[in-house]
């Protein structure tokens, strides 16, 4: 008996992938070389963050006098996350059954509402909040119609995928009934689709909490705009308590949205 | 053998009217190899007529092809009640496919709704709306018919439950209860036995022999038991090839004849 011997450690490359990997080392190397602070600019930054009169030391301990008025900029914050992730998902599941293979009334019909879907979740939130600025003015109103068309981007791709992935027998049985377009999707597509409709609809809400605290910084309602003027007024200590205050309102909706979802599904 | 000219005939107690289906010269190719090849046959009313073949020979395409289902036939005519069903435009389709109960090979049901509700949709064949998509929606009288349809199958007791909790045999039941809430004229089975144990397949098969001699439906069912064609059906079509290569009387069919077409799809 011969003994076995092991192959060696590493398979032979070709020359094609020793230039792929060539390149990808290049591009990243490049690009930190670009880009990336120097290590002794973080050191010295670090250094400053610490300092006895640093952001740091500023910030501590939280400053917590304006609670109030904070506290009610926080409920705008989630009325506007509310408001807007539910209008994104009213109007997210027509685009998404326009977007389906299966039950859109036609190809061109499909492809433009697949591309309008891609579009809203491609374009940042924030993005979408500077252009509703220009249309509705400053405000909560621009934060919740940017929530909005983030959220029909958003549902709207995993209510397509879900109905797609729905059994087709009983869609065939109902259209050899003679049932029409909507009466297939309303009594056979949807109900087999709602737990998955309901889990992403949970998901929505939640991406909606974290991104309408943020709208603020470019003036589009909620908690960001005081958390922007809390910056840039030195008031570090009052920017630490609101920073403590929206992450307890993430936490605890996370945590609902998740209790929500062990329940049901 | 060919079809016969006049099927009408006085078989097995039922009185046969002229043929609720003629089919003539149908083919159905899928990407270049013909599954079904210029076949003609015809189904008599009011009599139950089993479709029988070797697996694959094409029954499931034949009977999709018949309400133009999964694609459209690529030659021959379909008269069927009346219709000459190639040359049905869409909307006349709908209201045709509605006089059609079909019933699958799996029970095809929407899961996580109830039963009632499942049965509700059958409603659809003459009613659309909101009314038609769920019992607590449904009026009055659909909701009675809904019921008596349960009735029918046994399954009054469970209206409520939800279909993915009832038994394979009871699943099928409530299919069947949804077909005759259609209140279908011709019935079209693609092995309602197949999936269910040999018990629950023989009180489904019954069941559907019921409506022919009880209510007078005419019935074309694909069944892929020897003993079931036998028992349940008053004519035997057998499928091989793309055609038709059997056409005959239950009555005058012999066992191992039957056997030997089951398996090879050789005419007995
Ligand atoms: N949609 C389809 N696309 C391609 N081939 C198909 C399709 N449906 C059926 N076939 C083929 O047609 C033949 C007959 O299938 P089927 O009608 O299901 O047979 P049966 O019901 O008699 O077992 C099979 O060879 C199958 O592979
Ligand atoms: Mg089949």
């Amino acid at each position: 008996m011969t003994a076995a011997v092991a192959p060696t450690r590493f398979r032979r490359r070709s020359l094609a992938e020793y230039t792929g990997l060539v390149l990808v080392l290049a591009l990243v190397v490049s690009s930190l070389a670009a880009t990336a602070p120097s290590l002794d600019k973080i050191g010295r930054g670090v250094a400053r963050l610490f300092a006895p009169s640093g952001l740091v030391m500023q910030m501590f301990p939280p400053d917590f006098s304006r609670i109030v008025p904070i506290g009610w900029k926080l409920l705008e914050t989630l009325q506007m996350a509310v408001a807007g992730c539910a209008l994104g998902l009213v109007f997210a599941l027509p685009f998404a059954i326009l977007a389906t293979d299966r039950l859109s009334p036609h190809p061109l019909i499909r492809t433009a509402a697949r591309a309008l879907i891609a579009l809203f979740r491609t374009v940042p939130d924030l993005v979408w909040a500077i252009v509703f600025i220009i249309v509705v003015g400053l405000g909560p109103a621009a934060g919740v119609l940017a929530i909005m068309v983030d959220k029909i981007g958003f549902a709207g791709r995993f209510f397509a995928e879900a109905m797609e992935e729905t059994d087709p027998g009983p869609q065939d049985a109902l259209r050899a009934i003679g049932a029409s377009r909507l009466g297939l999707i309303v009594s056979a597509v949807i109900p087999a689709s709602l737990p998955s409709f309901t889990a992403t609809s949970l998901f929505a809400l939640e991406k909606s909490v974290r991104g309408s605290a943020a709208l603020g910084l470019v003036g589009a309602g909620g908690i960001g705009v005081d958390l922007k003027v809390a910056f840039d007024l030195f008031n570090y200590d009052e920017a630490l308590a609101i920073i403590l205050m929206m992450l307890a309102l993430v936490i605890a909706v996370e945590q609902g949205s998740g209790w929500i979802r062990r329940k049901l599904i | 053998m060919n079809a016969p000219a006049h099927p009408a005939q006085v078989l097995a107690g039922s009185v046969a009217a002229g043929p609720v289906l003629a089919v003539d010269g149908l083919s159905r190719a899928f990407s270049g190899s013909k599954v079904l090849d210029g076949l003609s046959f015809v189904v008599p009313a009011g009599q139950a007529t089993a479709l029988i073949g070797a697996n694959g020979s094409g029954k499931s395409t034949l009977l999709k092809c018949l309400i133009r289902l999964g694609g459209e036939p690529d030659a021959g005519r379909i008269q069927m009640l009346g219709c000459d069903v190639r040359a049905l435009p869409p909307r006349d389709l709908r209201r045709f496919r509605a006089r059609v109960g079909m019933v699958w090979q799996r029970h095809n049901l929407v899961p996580r709704l109830s039963a009632l509700s499942n049965v509700t949709h059958g409603v659809q064949a003459r009613l659309s709306g909101p009314r038609s998509w769920f019992q607590a929606l449904a009026p009055a009288e659909v909701r009675a018919e809904a019921m008596a349809c349960l009735d029918r199958v046994g399954l009054a007791d469970r209206a409520m439950a939800r279909v993915d909790g009832l038994s394979g045999g009871q699943q099928q039941r409530v299919a069947i209860a949804r077909m005759l809430m259609q209140r279908p004229e011709f019935i079209l089975a693609d092995e309602p036995d197949a999936s269910l144990d040999p018990q629950t397949g023989q009180e489904v098969m019954a069941l559907l022999l019921g409506l022919v001699r009880q209510d007078g439906l005419s019935l074309l069912v694909i069944s892929h038991r020897l003993e079931h064609t036998l028992a349940f059906s008053d004519r035997i079509l057998g499928l091989a090839q793309g055609r038709i290569a059997l056409d005959l009387p239950t009555a005058q069919a012999n066992e191992p004849g039957l056997r030997r077409f089951f398996d090879h799809g050789v005419a007995a």
